[in-house]
């Protein structure tokens, strides 16, 4: 193999750069969703890269879960956009106040 | 070294990770994130796991994406192009991003996975088939109850009380 596990590594950390840039600059619901699932996808990138240099079947099971309760977060975090859309018109994090102390 | 595939992969993946954060649109910015998840797809393949692109193809590129596709569709016009953000906030995201990003690869070029290598064969696809029906069964079963949990709550929440039956049939 001529690529690297480093190689694997900095690109997750790039991902997860962007993804914490897109939390904590957005203000519109969907576009944090997107920046959740970047980071999600550097986390599964370094479970399958360390598993292929141990080698170990782990890496891949534990990614394969991951992949699956991402898909089950994605549906009820768009279904809580929707709802939040449907009572504010709004898809602005700044306007879903009503539990604002 | 890293080779040619792999630097094109990461190009594509980090390029529309950023596209898919920065693009006006939203529509345009989801269609960029099915490349970022296809590009991770990309790389699933280079580490020799072929079962898991496939994996991340089928669930992320095939459905999470055109679920948010979807989402997006349902959500007024003027919001899907408008941009809110602050000039400050911004520039102290850019600056958060950097210092995660230095400082972490600062600490992998430091540590000794730099000089990791592996000249033995990757795992079999149907090793990893067995361990989820062995070992791996209690987990596996919970997880197709939390999918399907998910689901049911997800239609739940979507789900409009402020209309009839009648209506919901028009």
């Amino acid at each position: 193999m001529s690529n690297e596990l480093i190689d694997f590594a900095l690109v997750s950390v790039a991902l997860l750069g962007i993804g914490i840039y897109g939390l904590s600059v957005k203000r519109n619901a969907i576009r944090m969703l997107f920046a959740v699932e970047i980071i999600i996808n550097a986390a599964n990138l370094n479970l399958i890269a360390f598993g292929r240099f141990l080698p170990h079947s782990g890496g891949q099971t534990l990614a394969l879960f991951s992949i699956a309760i991402a898909a089950a977060e994605v549906a009820v975090g768009l279904s809580l956009i929707i709802v939040a859309y449907r009572m504010y018109r709004n898809i602005d994090i700044a306007d879903f106040r009503s539990l604002k102390g | 070294m890293a080779d040619a595939a792999f630097l094109a992969l990461s190009v594509i993946t980090i390029g529309s990770a950023i596209a898919a954060l920065e693009l006006r649109s939203l529509i345009y910015g989801s269609i960029a994130l099915m490349g970022t998840l296809g590009g991770i797809a990309g790389f699933f393949l280079l580490l020799d796991s072929p079962f898991v692109a496939m994996f991340q193809i089928a669930v992320y590129v095939g459905s999470i994406a055109v679920l948010i596709l979807f989402t997006v569709m349902l959500v007024k016009r003027e919001l899907i192009f408008k941009k809110i953000e602050d000039k400050r906030r911004k520039f102290a995201g850019i600056g958060l991003m950097l210092v995660v990003m230095v400082g972490l690869g600062a600490v992998f070029m430091d540590s000794g996975i730099k000089s990791v290598t592996t000249d033995e064969p990757a795992v079999d696809f149907r090793e990893i088939g067995a361990d989820f029906l062995t070992y791996y069964w209690p987990a596996l079963i919970l997880m197709g109850l939390i999918l399907a949990g998910s689901v049911i709550g997800a239609l739940v929440l979507a789900r409009r009380e402020d209309m009839s039956d009648e209506q919901r049939a028009n």
